[in-house]
């Protein structure tokens, strides 16, 4: 039997026993598909993949489940979901013609708003199988996705930024320390973010009391976020205290968010929870996810399905919440899944697309590790690209060097680069603020703070930081 | 007013000193000044040589005599097969999994040294930490201490139960950070044997001389945990050292031991 997927393609026949062999196959080399058993033979054989993915109908991916749906309660949520009127302008085309579709200049942010609920995760990681770097840019530029809480994100000509002010000891001062030095760098619109070093009730407290006490005593039009455990910020929010935004790690597959110690009734729990408070002023997206390439084969809950396809899912999880904040730890995982700056480029630039084009309001955290073939350079490209292509927020460490979590990510001087690069401001609220805090230069650009002219730090001094 | 508050040089420098984050570095148009850059390169290159400088095994074999060795390497054949594919740093090698078959016997333990990701680490202070361990073990018997090369922790459960050891003790280096390149990480599993998951194992890391754990303090952690393995008869997450907290262990990062 010749099998449903096959292809004739200079002069040689090509068979793929299944989807999930044809998705993996077509997928630009990494390290995981690799270790996972699932990637082309031959650099021939990828390009024949991506020949057969580009004839099958989109169609398909709605007839063809890669994870089973009745094991699997986040196929379920994507199947039951799917929009089928929102899908009846696409229904007709195949995955090649959805890709020459997106490109079309005529296809706006309209059109690209109008299609996302019609499509499912699987159609969007096919479709990017088909695309090299700069469709993936010019497309993604071309969606937006506004969120709201107490500023506005995600507005063209918009950069926000998460000021990731982590201490390895969760000391408040430390922590104080990292976050004024982002404030007088701009840094801090999408998130005031701690990854607390020990995951307990009574730390997160301690932080998110401290957050909301300097966020308050400045009035800065921002949210903070502790990223506990989602069961941690239920308890948090069941003992009254002020939670912005619940944060949690989501993958691709039930098995794999069993990993991480979730399914969607505690995350539709935490929702709820946290949008009872009313916090916001002008808007009420409240959750914040993170996510990554390689999440469901470490946890060996991929099913078979190749990491990018599952990362995918991963938003289609992310998407039934209303995030405000969505970003991939693209770097994080390491070498055995992405292996060096070029595929850690090519993943960030594909989850930010994928992402975008299902509506969620898509950031990265540019990073890498020190066993990573990847440097500060890989990154100035990446959040380069990253931001010509219109991603929501980038995360800032100071001096690039996360203290406690031993990575690197973007830094306070990269974003300032950016801005000076690509004329990208701050979230509107939060310009206001930075403007009227003396910290914005009449060019718009932030200013620098020479040591005897700090009206800031003055204003600063004297408080719970300077003690 | 102001005349009771610090100058913002002296604000800046309280601050700097509540947190080892590269914070108030200065700018010079955009950037960072060249001095912190040259600093934040140094620190990653540091890193990256404890990732990939050469192991040699034979000077560690040296060091630890007179205690008896076994060199033996897992199915990654270099460093790049060992970052990319973890699954064969799990495995031995052919010919290593013969030689440890000729060295089977009863014994209450084996240690086994990896160079995990901080080659550098390994040979600066694997000798001292088996040493301290060995100081330790109070009668209990020892195979010969076991050199394995391209390690990751799960192989030390291959190591394990082809030596016939009651529990195998893994010493292996620590993904490297920028202020700490040359950590190790000790993974102790009892009843070793192929297959056994990371959640039946104890773990003491962050062993290193920049405000890590010292040896002699990590051996006596052990050592506990040890005698409570050998005594009930498990390791892992059941078996908890409540004798004194342990330094706080970043939980994020996917080392991918197993």
């Amino acid at each position: 039997m010749g099998g449903a997927y096959h292809c004739d393609f200079g002069g040689e026949r090509h068979r793929f026993g299944s989807l999930a062999h044809v998705m993996a196959c077509a997928t630009p080399t990494r390290s995981g598909d690799a270790l996972a058993g699932l990637a082309a033979d031959s650099a021939a054989q990828r390009v024949a993949a991506r020949a057969v993915l580009a004839d099958l109908p989109l169609r398909h991916f709605l007839d063809v489940a890669l994870v089973p749906y009745e094991s699997d309660e986040v196929t379920r949520l994507i199947i039951d979901s799917h929009d089928a009127i929102a899908f009846a302008p696409l229904s007709a085309m195949t995955v090649g013609d959805l890709r020459d579709w997106l490109l079309r200049p005529e296809t706006d942010s309209v059109a690209l708003a109008q299609v996302a609920p019609g499509l499912i995760p699987e159609m969007v990681a096919a479709v990017s199988k088909l695309m090299r770097n700069q469709d993936l840019i010019i497309v993604a530029q071309k969606v937006r996705v506004v969120t709201a809480f107490r500023n506005t994100i995600g507005l063209a000509g918009r950069l926000s930024t998460r000021l990731q002010p982590n201490h390895p000891a969760d000391d408040p001062r430390g922590i104080a320390a990292a976050v004024l030095d982002g404030l007088i760098h701009g840094v801090g619109d999408a998130v005031i973010g701690i990854n607390p070093a020990t995951d307990s009730v009574p730390g997160a407290l301690r932080l998110i009391a401290m957050l909301d006490d300097l966020r308050e005593r400045y009035a800065i039009p921002t949210q903070t976020c502790v990223l506990t455990h989602v069961t941690n910020s239920l308890e948090i929010i069941a003992r009254g205290a002020p939670v912005d935004l619940v944060f949690q790690s989501i993958a691709g597959s039930e098995a794999a968010n069993r990993g991480f110690g979730i399914d969607l009734a505690v995350l539709r729990a935490a929702h709820d929870a946290a949008l009872s408070l009313g916090r916001g002023t002008v808007g009420q997206n409240v959750m914040y996810f993170e996510t990554g390439q390689g999440a469901a084969l470490s946890a060996d809950a991929h099913h078979g399905i190749d990491q990018q396809t599952m990362e995918a899912r991963a938003y289609g999880v992310a998407r039934a919440f209303d995030p405000l904040l969505v970003n991939t730890v693209v770097g994080f995982i390491g070498p055995e899944y992405l292996y060096d700056g070029k595929e850690i480029i090519r993943a960030a630039l594909e989850d930010h697309f994928c992402g975008k084009l299902l509506g969620l309001p898509m950031g990265c955290d540019a990073c890498y590790t020190n066993h990573a073939e990847a440097d500060q350079d890989d990154m100035d490209t990446l959040m380069t690209l990253l931001t010509v292509a219109g991603c929501s927020f980038l995360i800032c460490v100071p001096g690039n060097d996360d203290v406690m979590l031993s990575y690197q990510s973007l830094s306070y001087h990269d974003a300032l680069a950016l801005r000076a690069m690509l004329g990208v401001r701050a979230a509107p609220e939060f310009e206001g603020w930075l403007d009227a805090m003396g910290l914005i230069a009449p060019d718009g650009s932030i200013r620098a703070l020479a040591d005897g002219a700090a009206g800031l730090v003055h204003r600063l001094n004297g408080t719970g930081i300077a003690a | 007013m102001s005349d009771d508050l610090p100058t913002p040089a002296a604000l800046w420098d309280r601050l700097r000193a509540a947190t080892p984050a590269r914070i108030a570095l200065g700018r010079v148009g955009h950037a960072p000044p060249l001095g912190a850059v040259l600093a934040f390169q140094l620190d990653h290159a540091r890193a990256r040589d404890a990732v990939h400088a050469p192991f040699d095994a034979a000077a560690l074999a040296a060091e630890l005599a007179p205690l008896p060795t076994i060199t033996v390497a897992s199915a990654a054949g270099d460093r790049a097969t060992y970052l990319r594919r973890p699954d064969l740093g799990r495995r031995l090698a052919t010919e290593s999994a013969e030689r440890l078959a000729g060295a089977k016997a009863v014994h209450d333990v084996a240690i086994v040294i990896g160079e995990g990701l901080s080659a550098t680490g390994v040979q600066a202070g694997a000798a001292a930490l088996v040493r301290a361990l060995v100081a330790e073990l109070n009668g209990l018997s020892l195979a010969p201490v076991v050199i394995a090369t391209g390690a990751r922790v799960a192989l030390g459960d291959a190591i394990g139960e082809a030596l016939g050891a009651r529990v195998v003790i893994m010493v292996i280096g620590e993904r490297p950070g920028l202020s700490v390149a040359d950590s190790l990480g000790i993974y102790m599993t009892y009843a070793p044997r192929v297959g056994r998951a990371d959640s039946e194992r104890n773990c003491i890391s962050n062993i290193h001389g920049r405000g890590g754990l010292t040896p002699v303090r990590a051996a006596a952690t052990l050592a506990r945990l040890l005698r409570e393995a050998l005594r009930r008869g498990l390791s892992g997450v059941e078996l908890k050292d409540d004798a004194e907290a342990l330094p706080i262990q970043p939980t994020l990062i996917p080392e991918t031991p197993a």
